[in-house]
């Protein structure tokens, strides 16, 4: 048992024994346990556009297109073609059209980002099944897929975070919210 | 235990449901023999249904609805079909419904990977980050905190999207216009865990992120934490349904429902959001030029008529009650207008729920159909001021592939053969 809650356990005790008095006040009880960072490290798989928590290991297009064609096509499809699940690649330019093609190519704002879904999401059906390795490979595949690196580049902690995406200044944030209807 | 004098029926009885069931089977069937062998000529007179002349269904243990009510189902929209049955949405019948709050097992229902089986016992909520102190908790200490309950509505940001087909869908209203719903959510003020793992100054953001096989992430602004930002354990009364995050959700009243995280596991105090896929290729909101709006979290002022509505039919002339809903996630519903021209004239619309915000508010007027034909509209205004757009006019925001934020007025044309159909007027 924590600390804080040994001590709000004395409290209710306390209290137990001093049946006039009705409940603790001017202290919010506190039940949260201390957590390690082993056990934090073991949870934290966010990645932000800095690359801040990235994992050591590495892996390149070459390599990923092997992942992908095992693990992603059967619902992605060649090269990252779609369907049933999401385009991949494609679609660069044709966001102001009539017929926009959303996909990591053309959409994502961050390299990040792929890292950290395929990691925490792909493939559907078993998740947290890739290997680092195999996640920096893939996602060098898809990003090779849309031109963006080359078929070699090894993608790691560093590189990843240093790749900048086509579409990456095509957000405006709404937040702190603008007037609207 | 010695047996008090009582009635067989509502006594405790010390020898089990079991025998009593028992004991009761033979009493009932000796009184059913009675019945049969001596019949009275003045009861064989009296009204009285089938159901009226036999005894009835035995206590069970959860309740259900009629099975006359088994039409009353979601709406699917599995967006991959049998691949990934558990990853869309299944939409509330809200045209079948009434009142303000949803049925628990009719509460709209947007999972990305499925719905998983979380064991209470094994799960655990981790808060840290930029906080002094990192903290776990199991859900025995998140069930032993002071509760706060509260009603208010979660909506999909991509309800209605259905309503952006090129041709308007000749399908039910909830099956549009469903990804909404409004319960009675208990639960922990997000302040009060923030406040014991105390934040550092540089916290400006929250990365929740739930315990399902999709691991569905989002980035949340402080100051939404900080205000009505609840870490809810219980629905409508009893905990969480598994499909609206058993054990433990993260609800951001009035913000698009994507956010309010499910299965919650961790929250990590950040100081920049993290861009998570669900904040960047998706829930964003392609505008014509082809940059899109993101962070788009609060939901619009809104309202649909749910009766009638598309797919029905008025029976006959005369009296009918036109009913729907409205909701805001900026505050309270300040009052909704109905039209039956079209939007040529309007009336004001009675309320009931007016006065909790971001929550459901129940509409209604009452309609004299004379039989010509007739388009009905409701136009909500929240207390912001904020008035529901036409569709005309919301549309001209977006680009033509924008899935998110519809809150534009819904219109249902009547023909002069009582048929209801979905319009786009």
């Amino acid at each position: 048992m924590s600390t804080p809650s040994r001590i709000a356990l004395v409290a209710s005790l306390a209290l137990a024994a001093c049946a006039s008095q009705p409940a603790v006040k001017g202290k919010a009880p506190a039940f949260g346990a201390p957590a390690n960072p082993e056990e934090i490290a073991r949870y934290d798989i966010s990645i932000p556009p800095s690359g801040a928590g990235l994992p050591k290991g590495s892996g390149t297009a070459r390599e990923g297109a092997k992942v992908y064609e095992q693990r992603c096509q059967a619902c992605h499809g060649a090269k990252g073609a779609g369907k049933p699940a999401d385009a991949l690649a494609g679609g660069q330019g044709s966001l102001a059209s009539r017929t926009p093609l959303r996909t990591v190519g053309s959409y994502w704002p961050y390299a990040t980002t792929l890292f950290d879904y395929v990691r925490r999401a792909m493939p559907i059906t078993a998740p947290l099944s890739l290997s680092d390795d195999e996640v920096y490979a893939v996602s060098a595949y898809v990003l090779y897929l849309n031109g963006i690196v080359g078929e070699d580049v090894a993608m790691n902690a560093q590189s990843l975070p240093q790749v900048k995406m086509p579409n990456r200044d095509g957000f405006v944030s709404d937040w702190p919210p603008r007037a609207h209807n | 235990m010695k047996k008090k004098q009582g009635d067989a029926a509502t006594r405790v009885d010390p020898d089990g449901p079991a025998t009593n069931r028992r004991r009761f089977l033979k009493h009932g069937a000796a009184l059913a023999a009675t019945a049969t062998v001596a019949p009275s000529a003045r009861a064989q007179n009296l009204a009285g249904q089938p159901w009226e002349r036999v005894y009835g269904a035995a206590f069970i243990g959860y309740g259900q609805p009629s099975r006359f009510e088994q039409p009353v189902v979601r709406h699917m929209r599995r967006a991959y079909g049998e691949l990934a049955p558990g990853s869309g949405s299944a939409l509330a019948p809200i045209e079948s419904l009434e009142g303000i709050i949803t049925p628990s097992g009719l509460h709209n229902n947007r999972s990305h990977s499925g719905t998983p089986e979380i064991d209470p016992k094994q799960h655990q909520l981790l808060l840290h980050g930029l906080v002094q102190r990192p903290l776990q908790f199991s859900m025995e200490a998140l069930w032993s905190y002071p509760m706060t309950t509260r009603i208010h509505f979660v909506e999909c940001s991509g309800n209605s999207a259905a309503a952006l087909a090129p041709q308007p869908a000749q399908v039910p209203a909830g099956a549009m216009h469903g990804n909404v719903a409004c319960s009675e959510w208990t639960g922990i003020p997000l302040a009060m865990l923030l406040e014991e793992a105390s934040l550092l100054p540089q916290a400006k953001w929250l990365l929740a992120e739930g315990a399902d096989s999709a691991h569905m992430s989002r980035s949340v602004p402080i100051e939404k934490a900080l205000d009505d930002a609840m870490i809810a354990l219980y629905q409508n009364g009893e905990r969480l349904r598994p499909e609206q995050g058993y054990p433990v959700r993260l609800l951001l009243p009035g913000w698009e429902g994507n956010m309010n995280v499910k299965w919650l596991r961790r929250i990590k105090v950040t100081e920049e959001p993290t861009y998570t896929k669900d904040e960047t290729s998706k829930y964003t909101d392609l505008q014509p030029d082809g940059r899109a709006l993101q962070f788009t979290f609060e939901m619009g002022v809104k309202s649909v008529i749910t009766r009638p509505s598309s797919t029905m039919t008025l029976p006959r002339h005369g009296f009918y009650e036109i009913s729907g809903i409205a909701w805001s996630g900026a505050g309270r519903i300040r009052h909704v207008e109905v039209s039956t021209d079209g939007g040529a004239t309007w009336a004001e619309a009675a309320l009931t729920g007016e006065e909790r915000p971001k929550a459901l508010v129940r509409f209604r007027l009452p309609w004299e159909w004379t039989g010509q034909a007739a388009v009905l509209q409701s136009r909500a205004t929240d207390e912001k001021g904020r008035v529901q757009p036409a569709r005309k006019a919301w549309l001209a925001q977006y680009s033509s592939a924008n899935l998110y934020h519809n809150h534009s007025i819904v219109s249902w044309a009547v023909g002069t053969d009582g048929s209801v159909k979905n319009v786009y007027a």
